[in-house]
């Protein structure tokens, strides 16, 4: 198919070509001839948000909910410059994310011209790949790698910049049958021997652990880990990306490592003799001080981005693939030895892992004053709303709530930014979700702080019909940091105050964008609040949850120190019962 | 510390090198030298790279060129089965003392006189680092005014070539996969 077009119906025609059905954005002067086809196309529907933070932070949150590559649009200088954020935190996170913006034109490049930013040379670190299209006949095929860059692999971020005089000219539109690209070819299929090494590993150790991360999900391998785990009887641990990925219902999963992990999965890892990473990164939030992390442990590491194998911890048997392959060959390497007679035998280590959940399960204090403990509001939202819908977090101590007390059974239900830990992503990416999944309830589990970072996108909610819900969990402070003051500042709150139960009022905020505005201070209140807001499904809904400023996140691993030095509560550490190993 | 010689072979398109010098210095690592040109295939282009680190950040470092879709191959040459070169123009003093001992050092060396003045000839050298470090110890005494020296380019001995390449297309996904 070859037509005669201008470059910015080139443009609108390879988006549709390349399967974008929605596309978050605001226009400007240099993206402005896109936005006039874009205006005429019935296969795509714009979704004009009120900041371009939002427009790339809603894109991730649509990728993540239904897998497919988000969109989002921006024009050159301060609207491309807006999008570093999130593109940022996709990079971080491998979510799937191609992101045009509107680029002075050509001749104009490189003079200091109005809104003009080198927005290439800006994100370069930051994407899995960003290109500059000065003519308008490269337009398709532009748009098709950035397409295929975005979703296969690793998944990432893929920057488009568009100068403004390639949409004006004439162009043939004609989409590409092939794409070459001699330097991109990632490896999906696992090498078989060393699949059949790693079902040895299994075999041979007594403490493995299934050490699940975000791969997993984006390689959509639930299934297949599912019948890993079962077939072997091997622990399973997800990680603050993997949650959702292995239900937390299922007795062998013992929560999730890292700083702020279970004491089950931290030290299940730490005692462990054989770590089974998939699609996981080893990263300084799990293993907490690198050196004395999981020190008896030998390490299978699997995962399709070949620089993340051995980065961070030496590995014995290297796997690259994709974590759906990986998963699905080790089933059947060890069904072959099972069928020969060699199982492994993890009896004695699941019993007592079993012993430490029981022993030191999630738990919190109820506040003495009367007020109200964050953890039981997002337990009884997880608890209402249910393992069908979508939760999305921002970033701080709601956010480690939030990926403990409500029970994941399902994939691509738990969003969150990990890697980058973005304040606001949590409404503009509950945004997207919607956007993606319109018949899901979709939860926004949000702090005060964030909350006011990003919340202008309940216009965009509320004009173009995405009834989120939103879910305050409104300490009046900057949590997480207040926390550490607490903890290693001697209390002292330099600049953690939002004073955010006086200002703004939360509840005329949401009305004022108009949602419905709910607000809610006594565990009394907590079920007939969420019920009611589960009630309303034709405009976003916000309920301020007033809740007890000093509550802390447990357990917790200092920053810098050993995952040995685990406390379940300030100044406890759990005991572990070694000899019954 | 150890010097190794990366050849990498690259897409030629506008800025590839801005990339691969980020990635350097974004992992925390520093260019010894750098050489780039054009290769037998116009679409390729061949950097030569020489840094100084351990073998396991060189690992790493390598694997994350690798990612970057412009890059298509990577090789690291090793002293013994390569041959390395370098270039260098210096400016020395020649005047009626000294012209015939620089002329006596530009042979010695099998170098090259390709620019005189009556108080200074210019020098063309190639050579590897060692050659090059030899003859500048014997030029100094003599007055070196000034000096260029280009980064260092090698190639693998004997008749294989590592720009054979896979330039294999893959066919466009229409509709990314969905779940």
């Amino acid at each position: 198919m070859s037509e005669q077009v201008t470059g910015a119906q080139s443009l609108i025609r390879a988006l549709e070509c390349a399967g974008a059905e929605n596309i978050f954005g605001i226009p400007g002067g240099a993206i402005l001839p896109a936005y006039d086809p874009l205006f005429d196309s019935t296969k795509l529907r714009h979704i004009l948000v009120r900041h371009e933070q939002g427009a790339g932070h809603a894109a991730q949150g649509y990728a993540v909910a239904t897998g497919k590559v988000g969109v989002c649009m921006a024009t050159s200088g301060p609207g491309a410059t807006n999008l570093v954020t999130p593109i940022a935190d996709a990079h971080m996170d491998s979510v799937p994310m191609v992101a045009v913006t509107g680029q002075v034109p050509s001749a104009s490049i490189g003079t200091d011209a109005f809104q003009e930013a080198d927005i290439r040379g800006i994100t370069m670190p930051i994407t899995k790949h960003n290109f500059l299209v000065t003519n308008a006949d490269d337009i398709p095929r532009t748009i098709a790698e950035a397409f295929y860059i975005a979703s296969t692999g690793r998944p990432g971020p893929v920057l488009v910049d568009v100068a403004k005089d390639a949409m004006q000219r004439q162009t043939v539109f004609e989409w590409p049958t092939e794409i070459n690209l001699p330097g991109y070819r990632p490896v999906t299929r696992p090498h078989a021997k060393q699949v059949r090494e790693a079902a040895k590993l299994i075999l041979e150790a007594r403490r493995p652990v299934l050490y699940v991360g975000g791969g997993v999900i984006r390689a959509r391998a639930s299934k297949e880990l599912r019948v890993l785990a079962e077939m072997t009887g091997m622990p399973v641990v997800t990680t603050l990306m993997a949650r959702g990925a292995f239900p937390d219902s299922h007795p062998q999963h013992l929560g999730m490592p890292g700083m702020h992990g279970t004491v089950a999965a931290v030290g299940g890892l730490q005692r462990s003799d054989l770590i089974i990473s998939l699609g996981a990164r080893f990263d300084d939030r799990v293993t907490g001080n690198l050196d004395s992390f999981a020190p008896n442990a030998k390490i299978i590491h699997a995962d399709i981005d070949p620089a993340e194998i051995g980065k961070n911890r030496a590995v014995d048997v290297p796997i690259v693939g994709d974590c759906r392959e990986v998963i699905a060959d080790l089933v059947v390497a060890l069904q072959t030895e099972s069928d020969a007679g060699n199982q492994g035998d993890y009896e004695a280590w699941v019993e007592f892992l079993a012993g430490v959940k029981l022993k030191y399960p999630l738990g919190y204090d109820t506040p003495e004053d009367g007020s109200l403990a964050p953890q039981l509001v997002i337990q009884r939202l997880g608890k209402i709303a249910g393992p069908d819908a979508i939760y999305v977090a921002g970033v701080g101590q709601h956010q480690m709530w939030a990926t403990h007390y409500v029970q994941y059974e399902n994939p691509n239900t738990w969003i969150n930014s990990g890697g980058l830990g973005t304040m606001g992503f949590s409404v503009p990416a509950a945004m997207g979700a919607k956007v993606g999944k319109p018949d899901t309830t979709v939860w926004a589990i949000d702090g005060d702080g964030c909350f006011q970072m990003t919340n202008q996108e309940l216009a965009t909610c509320t004009i173009e019909g995405i009834p989120i819900k939103v879910a305050i969990i409104n300490n009046e402070s900057l949590g997480m940091v207040r926390q550490w003051q607490t903890l290693f500042y001697n209390k002292r709150y330099s600049n953690t105050d939002l004073q955010s139960k006086r200002v703004p009022d939360f509840v005329k905020l949401a009305e004022a964008y108009g949602c419905v505005g709910l607000s809610c201070d006594s565990a009394d209140e907590v079920d007939a609040t969420i019920n009611k807001a589960m009630e309303i499904n034709d405009v976003p809904v916000v309920v301020d949850f007033r809740v007890h400023k000093d509550a802390m996140v447990w357990p917790m691993v200092a920053s810098g120190t050993s995952n040995d030095d685990i406390k379940f509560a300030r100044d406890l550490a759990p005991a572990f019962d070694e000899d019954d190993l | 510390m150890s010097r190794h010689t990366l050849s990498v072979l690259v897409e030629n398109k506008p800025g590839v090198l801005a990339r691969i010098a980020g990635l350097f210095s974004r992992r925390g690592f520093n260019i010894d030298s750098l050489a780039v040109g054009p290769t037998e295939h116009p679409e390729v282009s061949r950097m030569t790279i020489v840094v100084n680190v351990e073998d396991s950040p060189l690992e790493q470092v390598t694997k994350q060129l690798n990612k970057l879709v412009e890059v298509i191959k990577i090789v690291e040459l090793d002293g013994a089965t390569s041959v390395t070169r370098e270039l260098l123009l210096v400016k020395v003093k020649a005047d009626a003392d000294t012209r015939r001992q620089v002329l006596e050092t530009v042979q010695l060396f099998r170098a090259k006189v390709i620019d005189v003045a009556t108080d200074a000839v210019t020098i063309e050298v190639t050579g590897d680092a060692g050659k090059l470090e030899a003859f500048l110890r014997v030029l100094e005494p003599l007055g070196v005014r000034e000096l260029v020296q280009s980064g260092m380019v090698a190639i693998g001995r004997g008749g294989r070539s590592i720009t054979e390449r896979t330039l294999r297309p893959v066919p466009v996904p229409t509709r990314p996969a969905a779940s």
